[in-house]
């Protein structure tokens, strides 16, 4: 648990905005060096880290995916040496202001999001949240110095170290998704001394939070036999409904919907309740919210799973999840992929009789 | 150019209809392509130059599609009902003149407003094509128009319906024929269909199949009274852009476009547009992906029959253009 | 030149099943019902019967002769319906549920369902009329209130997770058919019946679809795969043609909104919100209706997709058309269509496929 703890944290302080996502790429790289047999980078920059497996060529591969990229804002303007901004990614602007933030211009810089006074916005704000583009970043500098250093494009990361609530409980973003990658991370730790038959690709996707196009690029190039995207779910918090949010600290949830195999999902669910992983069925009636989602219909299509963490206040500063569930997860991946031998793929066939 | 510019925006030719300025495009860069190929949706694609030890296979892209309308009934007194094709803002219509393929042309006339404080839906519009009943009517339930209004030269600025994204293909038209020695391959495309959903590109992209992709679009700007907050100005330069709503453009592709534009001294202006998408996101997207960006032009009244470019833009877009394809590129981590 | 097209009839075998597809159940994502039939009915007649990874079933039956089109058609297997999504009242049998597809909030109160592959029976309740005021009258129920109910002490025969389809069983009004996935397991007995009948001219892909509902998803790895030269989609669009009742100052106004009409023959799609058609197909089809004296409307252009939205942008491009069934009432509990029109579709696009040749890819567009 202390090196997952560890990992975690150098994974939360280390920026990876949709798009720009290399200093994370860099770390995972250093991460999944030693216990991978090869390192790629695909053409958009998402990692494929192959664990190569035992069976004869043409040998099937398993590709597990989490995504790499984080929410975040991106300077649209400068005035009178105030930032304004627009998102990358999915952001509430109500839990914006009073945030503070790093500004990556020529060096970083640090900012503070701030909402002006209702007088110096238009009238319709009084009452209604304002959007993003009223609000601004402030560095404390001045005028000239932030022409200099800052330009159009520069992005903005949220800053706030992770805080840790007990020995289980982790708040810090973006927990989405580096949550999961810490879990793909711990399932190839788990692996580190064992045989695979299949390939395994462990793949961290960018830009899941624009287009899904690390997903949809990295399947096209690896065609895999089958894919599993794991992600973070709706933890259940006040404010959230009860029956779309799953409990923190109470296991992980396995999705089921049109973007998942049926029969992915029961061959999961039968190994989690073997493993004694608490988990529950999370229903995704249509568009799943996750790599998945791009995964399946790559090329001739691709059978896809959905493991999912659940994690509280998503795409706010303050998500929280719990580090037993993560370990959960990895460990659940790593059972799963350690048993794919070469009758797999007939459990998978779709063939039935009404 | 500016007679090709001229030439190229005043033709009708909305998504799914290219017929025409296909036709055009062709006759003008015939003597200069290597090669030149129309694929199975209709995107025109010429290809010049070879690919050198240090060079890459280049697509790029410009639409030849506009936003138009189709008709969708003729009701008994002859008058036209139509739904749009791209985005089409039904108050950018209204006392708006449109021309059918075959020349036909009709005005764009309202329904009395019930309500004077709501802008028109494209329900409550229809066309009047100056006949008295339906069988009068010479066009047809799914003929296709484009918004008519003829091109003016104002000196340093131009103005027109479609120089989205007329003025790309200009652009490119220009670029190929100037285009002498490049360690690259490179892949003029003129896409249909773009603004419907930049279906053409989706094709073509994994048709071509490159290393490197550039779309040359138009681009919004701030600089009109109580306009977007955006800090792109007409007749600043070039834009090069970071990001819109359908694609974060690869950062090495906008340094390489930044280095170049500075190596130059060409003006340039860094673009990032809230709301809007280019071809570039389709290239970037197919595939194993592509390192793809986009050329913008700046352009004030985007979608309306009058917009408006920078001529001095517009010719440094064509220089930058030539500049990028005539030196190799080198971009990291490509495997 | 013998017209092989006018001795397809609609018959009672058709029309048989046709009944067993539409009271199958088959909501996106969950096909397996309407998969077993197609499978059954079509393993005797194909070289190649197979299920891709996304569920669609991937038929090839090549024909004979040289230089022949390799013509793609589908038809999707999916219905749009309900997802069971948490268990409220375990005592009561009640549950919540999300709609999967476009199904509009104003058709679900106080309908009977059928739930998971067993056809287990429940209802979706609503308030009596006497606990509700003037007021509350007027508005919409919303969704949010919605439950589904399978009664006391049944709730373990049900699960969330399971899918849920309206109640209604096929039946044929004199020339009409009524029943609920007309949409578009009448395309998909139309392609059962050409792929048994297919003509020799061409190798015919057929793909049965999967999730066509909830993106045309199913279309484009099967799109990939298939690589066709010409795809052709078969589906059901909305007979809109009811008189307008939106009289305000003039009354007896025309409808100018009614998609296309029932009795007015197949309807050849133009433009929709997901595809501009190929021209070269458009004109060939309607020539083809001329040519054969077989009646066909157009398509009011305008909303809605069909699978050819996918298809047509996968790969190097395909050039698609669609040409559906109308029918009214579409995505509702009972959707009403035409004998006649189903006829006349078969035998348009059996005459068109016999008369396809490379020659129309060659046409300028």
């Amino acid at each position: 648990m202390e090196e997952l703890r560890a990992l975690l944290k150098s994974l939360l302080t280390t920026p990876g905005l949709s798009g720009y996502e290399s200093p994370i790429r860099t770390l995972i790289e250093t991460t999944w060096r030693p216990i991978t047999d090869e390192i790629r980078t695909s053409k958009l920059g998402s990692v494929h880290g192959l664990k190569r497996g035992t069976l004869p060529e043409p040998r099937p591969s398993a590709l597990l995916a989490a995504h790499m990229d984080s929410i975040g804002l991106m300077v649209t303007g400068l005035t009178d040496g105030l930032l304004r901004i627009t998102e990358v990614g999915g952001i509430d602007p109500r839990v914006l202001p009073g945030q503070t933030v790093t500004v990556h211009g020529r060096k970083k810089l640090a900012g503070l999001v701030v909402l002006p006074p209702s007088n110096l916005l238009p009238e319709e704000f009084d009452s209604q949240t304002p959007p993003l583009e009223y609000l601004l970043v402030d560095t404390g500098l001045e005028s000239r110095t932030v022409e200099r250093e800052v330009s159009i494009g520069d992005l903005i990361s949220i800053d706030l170290p992770p805080t840790e609530l007990s020995d289980d409980l982790l708040v810090g973003h973006p927990l989405d998704n580096r949550a999961s990658v810490a879990a793909l991370t711990s399932c190839l730790w788990e692996l580190r001394f064992r045989q695979t038959h299949w390939d395994v690709w462990a793949v961290t996707t960018v830009q899941e939070e624009e287009t899904f196009g690390g997903a949809y690029t990295s399947a096209f190039q690896i065609r895999p036999t089958l894919a599993v995207a794991i992600d973070v779910t709706f933890g259940s918090s006040p404010g959230s409904p009860s029956h779309k949010t799953y409990p923190i600290t109470k296991g992980i949830t396995l999705g089921w919907g049109p973007n998942i195999h049926p029969k992915l999902h029961k061959i999961f669910k039968d190994l989690a309740d073997r493993l004694e992983i608490p988990n529950q069925e999370e229903v995704m009636p249509r568009h799943s919210g996750t790599d998945a989602f791009a995964l399946q219909v790559a090329a001739e299509g691709v059978p896809t799973m959905i493991v999912s963490i659940p994690l509280r206040y998503m795409h706010t500063p303050v998500e929280m999840v719990s580090l037993k569930d993560i370990a959960r997860a990895g460990r659940l991946l790593a059972e799963f992929v350690a048993s794919l031998d070469e009758k797999f793929i007939e459990k998978i066939g779709w063939e039935e009789h009404a | 150019m500016k007679a090709l510019i001229q030439k190229l925006v005043e033709i009708p030719g909305p998504s799914g209809s290219e017929n025409l300025i296909r036709q055009v495009i062709r006759q003008e860069i015939e003597p200069y392509a290597d090669e030149i190929n129309i694929d199975a949706l209709g995107n025109l694609i010429a290809t010049k130059g070879d690919i050198s030890e240090t060079g890459l296979k280049v697509m790029l892209v410009a639409h030849m599609d506009e936003i138009g309308i189709i008709l969708t009934h003729i009701d008994e007194a002859g008058f036209g009902r139509f739904t749009t094709i791209g985005g089409v803002s039904p108050v950018n219509c209204v006392g708006g003149r449109v021309r059918f393929l075959d020349g036909t042309s009709g005005v764009i006339g309202k329904e009395k407003a019930t309500n004077t404080h709501n802008p028109p839906t494209i329900e409550e519009l229809f066309i009047d094509f100056g006949v008295s009943r339906r069988q009068e009517c010479p066009v047809k339930v799914g003929d296709v128009a484009a918004f008519d209004r003829p091109f003016i030269d104002l000196g340093a600025r131009l103005v027109s319906k479609a120089m989205d994204d007329r003025i790309g293909v200009a652009v490119l038209v220009d670029t190929l024929k100037r285009f002498q020695k490049s360690p690259h391959q490179v892949y003029f495309v003129f896409s249909v269909q773009e603004e419907v959903g930049v279906r053409g590109a989706t094709a073509a992209a994994f048709g071509v199949d490159p290393d490197l992709g550039l779309a040359i679009d138009v681009t919004d700007t701030g600089d009109t009274p109580k306009g977007s907050k955006m800090e792109v100005s007409l007749g600043k330069g070039l834009a090069i852009k970071i990001r819109d709503s359908g694609m974060l453009a690869d950062p090495r592709v906008v340094e390489w476009m930044i280095n170049r534009a500075e190596k130059e001294e060409i003006p340039y202006q860094r673009e990032v547009l809230l709301k809007g998408g280019t071809d570039g996101r389709a290239i970037q997207l197919t595939r194993s992906g592509v390192p793809a960006g986009c050329l913008s032009i700046p352009c004030r009244y985007i979608h309306t029959p009058s917009e408006m470019v920078d001529f001095q833009d517009v010719q440094n877009a064509a220089r930058l253009l030539l500049e990028l394809l005539q030196n190799p590129v080198r971009l990291g981590y490509a495997e | 030149m013998p017209d092989p097209h006018t001795s397809l009839r609609i018959d009672a075998s058709q029309v048989r099943l046709l009944t067993r597809l539409c009271n199958a159940c088959a909501v996106s994502g969950d096909e397996d019902e309407v998969r077993a039939i197609v499978l059954e009915q079509l393993r005797p007649f194909v070289d190649q019967a197979r299920v891709d990874a996304l569920g669609n079933v991937l038929i090839t039956r090549q024909g004979n002769g040289r230089n022949r089109l390799k013509v793609m058609l589908t038809a999707h297997m999916d219905e749009v319906g309900l997802m069971l999504t948490h268990e409220e009242d375990k005592e009561n049998g009640i549950f919540r549920f999300e709609v999967i597809g476009g199904v509009s909030e104003r058709q679900l109160a106080g309908k009977r369902i059928w739930i998971g592959r067993k056809h287990i029976p429940g209802v979706i309740g609503a308030k009596p009329i006497h606990f509700s005021s003037a007021e509350e009258l007027k508005s919409v129920i919303s969704l949010e209130t919605l439950r589904i109910d399978v009664g006391p002490g049944n709730s373990s025969k049900v699960q969330i997770g399971d899918r849920a389809t309206f109640a209604t069983q096929f039946s044929r009004l004199g020339p009409s058919l009524r029943a609920k996935a007309l949409d578009d397991r009448i395309g998909v007995a139309t392609l059962i019946e050409l792929v048994k009948k297919a003509p020799s001219n061409l190798d015919l892909l057929a793909a049965f679809t999967v999730q066509e509902e909830v993106g045309l998803r199913g279309a484009k790895v099967a799109a990939y795969a298939l690589d066709p030269q010409i795809s052709i989609n078969l589906d059901c669009t909305l007979a809109n043609d009811l008189p307008a009742l939106n009289q305000t100052d003039s009354p007896g106004e025309e409808n100018t909104r009614y998609n296309t009409r029932l009795g007015a023959g197949p309807a050849i799609y133009v433009l929709d919100k997901g595809t501009i058609y190929d021209p070269r197909l458009i004109r060939f089809f309607v020539q083809t209706a001329i040519d054969q004296g077989i009646p066909y409307q157009i398509r009011q252009p305008g909303s809605g997709t069909t699978d050819s939205g996918s298809i047509h942008k996968e790969r190097s491009g395909i050039p698609s058309l669609s040409i559906s069934v109308p029918a009214r009432y579409l995505h509702t509990s009972a959707a009403i269509a035409r004998l006649k029109d189903w006829e006349n579709y078969l035998r348009l696009i059996y005459a068109g496929l016999a008369g396809l040749s490379p020659a129309v890819l060659s046409e300028p567009r």
